[in-house]
């Protein structure tokens, strides 16, 4: 069962419903059963999705649909303008106290990843804020928590407040801050056990943390992948805790993540973070308007975007238009391009941010085998320059040497050669068509 | 006499620790039970599109998933139809028939480990992160070591802080032997060392941990693939079980964990974690009607005994516990 995405599905009912001139109320009915779906598919709780479809498909009775003239990318529009809107602005500002230390709880249920992301929390602040957080183990529970943050605490060169198991968190809490104070720590992060939401005597654990430190924030980690469910656990934590912001995690998993619609619906409380991987560093800000599209499964375009601004140079893609325009690209461009495509991540998570991609059979378990990509750059880097400029010249003797040289096969040799081949005349082709139409030309692989 | 019924005196009946554990996991629903049935049959008095509707939402609820919940609907209608039933108390016993039909209908559904008579079994974990794998193994070394096995763990999560330690700590609790390398060692190295040592010393069961990875990382499930390569030439015919953690409160993704995690290392039974909270974890429904996976354990909680048998009766049981559970708490809609 391959995800869909909405836009194709809003375009098969439209195709449909096409030829009768004329968009009804029925017809709308039919693709707010496509939003539905979308919906429950990504995880949204099906009652949060029960309103949100209602709230839409008023919209787009009123006017603003039937008259369009593109019903089906009309009623997109208004779906993502909906969510986007329900999931909120950015916001990923963290609370400082105007009394150091600043109290951060990081409450949830077990496994949704509150160690690592305290520690990657720890990490934003020393990198982006400047600031000394202390990191608290007050998960006695779980065996070797305590361990795990020690370890995280040591990777990254930060200080670890633990009594070992025996003593309650409430204690473990109540130490750690005064030693903050005493050591100057403005920031102090403390890492809870994961609990449930309908676990009496352990919420009531919290909430005893909860008075005695009066945390500026209380953080509900969750994992991305979480079901229907997401809107009692998160409700549950809210109600009895207050809680000021919600981390989502393990959002590089290929989860279409409804959950976060879910949570934020029901506590109106906003996604800060986003745990992006294993990485100390994989904790980004939230993105609605990223998230809106991922949940409809459309991509993320936008992610894609910025990556690809941020990591090639505009100087040398021109340059490297020119060339291809001149046929005048070389192993030594291919290189390059292969290198800038590269330092925008693994290629795997940008193929995922494709939209359609997570649709089209094969892309979706196919990886891109970054070894492979090694080769090929083990091959090029065997050449000459004078066969990098002109590959015509390399003939089977040299073949066999570049083979060598790069620890493969003369037919991984040859593979590349033909690749490079047809690479070239596709690009022939592609500018004399770009010609025609004016316009500037793009990147081969974006 | 009705499923329905036979489902409630079968619980009745026994009054062994097993099932007191089962109704513990679902005592908030299990109350009210009888009262709430007649709740659900007094709001409908005839079975008609918006009982189904009704039903659809429940099932959505527990994460059955569209595709199968689409399915079930579809046949109940036509089974409604068939047998021109009105009183929605019929229909009851019919989903419930229906819903176990779906997972009993696809392959072997014996929730049995296999376990060799003669000489080493080795079962391999696996999944993605937080689920609670290391948390099953030491709940499963706990009961195979009851049961009079000589158990030995491997320590093959070498990647995340503390999850050494912590297979540790199960393996004192239980009373087993851990072996283990280093923190960031080859976990196929890992594997390779257990195995030998639990030939050396005549253990009966090996059970192996590995790292937490999502599906979709491709170098860490073929990191996975390795370690199986090394199970399966060191020991012919291991690993006899691999069995994969899914946590209850994963909605649909967790149909592609089993699917990805199916096709790099032949998953033979499902772990379904985390039961003890107030998710149904209904998605291994759609996972046995696509992959034919069975469930063979559900953890219940985080106490050394709280591993049980799967069975699915009971497992439809508490789907229906919360089917009967109607408006679990409201909460404003969004402006």
């Amino acid at each position: 069962m391959a995800f869909e995405s909405l836009a194709d599905r809003l375009q098969n009912t439209f195709q449909r419903i096409r030829g009768k001139g004329k968009v009804n109320e029925a017809d709308v009915k039919e693709m707010m059963r496509e939003v539905r779906l979308a919906l429950l598919e990504a995880d949204v709780n099906f009652k949060v999705v029960k309103d949100f479809v209602k709230k839409v498909s008023e919209r787009a009775v009123g006017q603003e649909v039937l008259k369009s003239l593109s019903p089906g990318q009309q009623v997109i529009k208004v779906v993502q303008e909906e969510l986007t809107e329900l999931m909120g602005g950015e916001q990923s500002k963290i609370a400082v106290s105007s009394r150091p230390p600043t109290v951060i709880m990081m409450v949830g249920l077990q496994g949704a990843g509150k160690t690592t992301t305290t520690g990657k929390l720890a990490n934003l602040l020393r990198k982006k804020y400047n600031r000394k957080p202390l990191l608290v183990a007050a998960d006695i529970y779980r065996p070797a928590a305590i361990k795990q943050l020690e370890t995280l605490g040591k990777q990254l060169d930060f200080p670890v407040f633990s009594l070992g198991d025996q003593v309650s968190p409430v204690e473990i809490a109540r130490q750690a801050i005064a030693k903050a104070k005493e050591e100057h720590h403005d920031y102090v992060l403390i890492d809870t056990a994961g609990r449930l939401h309908v676990d009496e005597e352990l919420m009531g654990e919290l909430k005893e943390i909860q008075e005695l430190s009066s945390p500026d924030e209380i953080f509900l980690v969750v994992d991305a992948m979480t079901g229907q469910d997401a809107v009692n656990v998160a409700q549950s934590f809210n109600e009895q805790l207050g809680l000021t912001g919600v981390v989502l995690t393990k959002l590089d998993g290929d989860t279409r993540g409804g959950a976060a619609l879910s949570i934020r619906a029901v506590t109106k409380t906003p996604i800060k973070f986003v745990g992006m991987g294993e990485k100390m560093d994989a904790l980004e800000p939230f993105h609605p308007e990223r998230m809106a599209s991922r949940i409809l499964g459309m991509g993320d375009v936008l992610t894609l975007i910025e990556k690809a601004q941020a990591n090639v140079d505009a100087d040398k893609a021109k340059e490297l238009e020119q060339k291809m325009r001149t046929m005048s690209f070389t192993f030594d461009d291919f290189l390059e391009q292969l290198g800038q495509v590269r330092s925008m991540g693994p290629l795997d998570d940008l193929l995922k941010m494709l939209p359609g991609a997570n649709k089209m059979k094969g892309l979706n378990n196919i990886s891109i085998d970054e070894k492979q990509i090694g080769r090929v750059e083990a091959i090029i880097k065997s050449m000459t320059s004078n066969e990098k400029e002109q590959p015509e010249i390399i003939n089977a003797g040299r073949r066999k040497r570049i083979a060598k040289g790069s620890g493969t096969t003369i037919q991984e040799v040859n593979r590349l050669l033909k690749q490079f081949e047809d690479m070239k005349k596709m690009m022939k082709q592609m500018t004399n068509m770009q010609k025609g139409k004016k316009k500037g030309f793009k990147f081969p692989f974006m | 006499m009705s499923f329905f019924k036979k489902l409630k005196e079968k619980f009745t009946q026994q009054s062994d620790a097993v099932t007191d554990k089962f109704k513990q996991g679902l005592t908030k629903t299990r109350d009210s039970f009888t009262g709430r049935v007649n709740d659900l049959v007094a709001r409908y008095r005839k079975v008609d599109e918006d009982f189904f509707e009704e039903l659809e939402e429940i099932l959505f609820q527990a994460d059955v998933g569209y595709e199968t919940v689409e399915q079930l609907i579809e046949e109940l209608k036509m089974e409604v139809k068939r047998k021109n039933i009105q009183d929605p108390v019929q229909v009851q016993s019919v989903i419930s028939e229906k819903l176990v039909d779906i997972y009993e209908s696809k392959g072997d559904s014996n929730p049995a480990l296999n376990i060799q008579e003669e000489g080493l079994t080795v079962i391999l974990f696996v999944g993605v992160n937080g689920v609670g794998k290391t948390t099953t193994i030491g709940k499963l070394a706990h009961q195979l070591k009851e049961e009079g096995k000589k158990v030995i763990l491997a320590a093959g999560d070498t990647f995340r802080a503390g999850a050494i330690e912590q297979l540790e700590v199960w393996g004192d609790r239980a009373g087993v032997e851990v072996i283990k390398q280093a923190a960031g060692s080859d976990p196929a190295a890992v594997m390779f060392d257990a195995l030998q040592a639990a030939k050396a010393r005549g253990a009966d069961v090996l059970i192996c941990d590995t790292a937490g990875r999502l599906q979709n990382k491709v170098n860490l499930m073929k990191e996975l693939e390795k370690v199986k390569r090394v199970i399966e030439r060191e020991v012919p015919g291991a690993p006899h079980e691999v069995l994969l953690v899914l946590d209850a409160t994963t909605g649909q993704n967790a149909l592609n964990q089993a699917k990805t995690f199916k096709e790099a290392t032949n998953v033979s039974g499902i772990v379904l974690s985390k039961l003890d909270g107030t998710a149904k974890g209904g998605i291994v429904l759609a996972i046995r009607n696509e992959l034919e996976i069975p469930v063979k354990f559900v953890g219940l909680g985080e106490k050394m005994d709280d591993l049980q048998v799967f069975d699915p009766e009971k497992y439809v049981y508490g789907l229906f516990a919360n089917l009967i559970d109607k408006e679990p708490e409201e909460y404003s809609a969004p402006e």
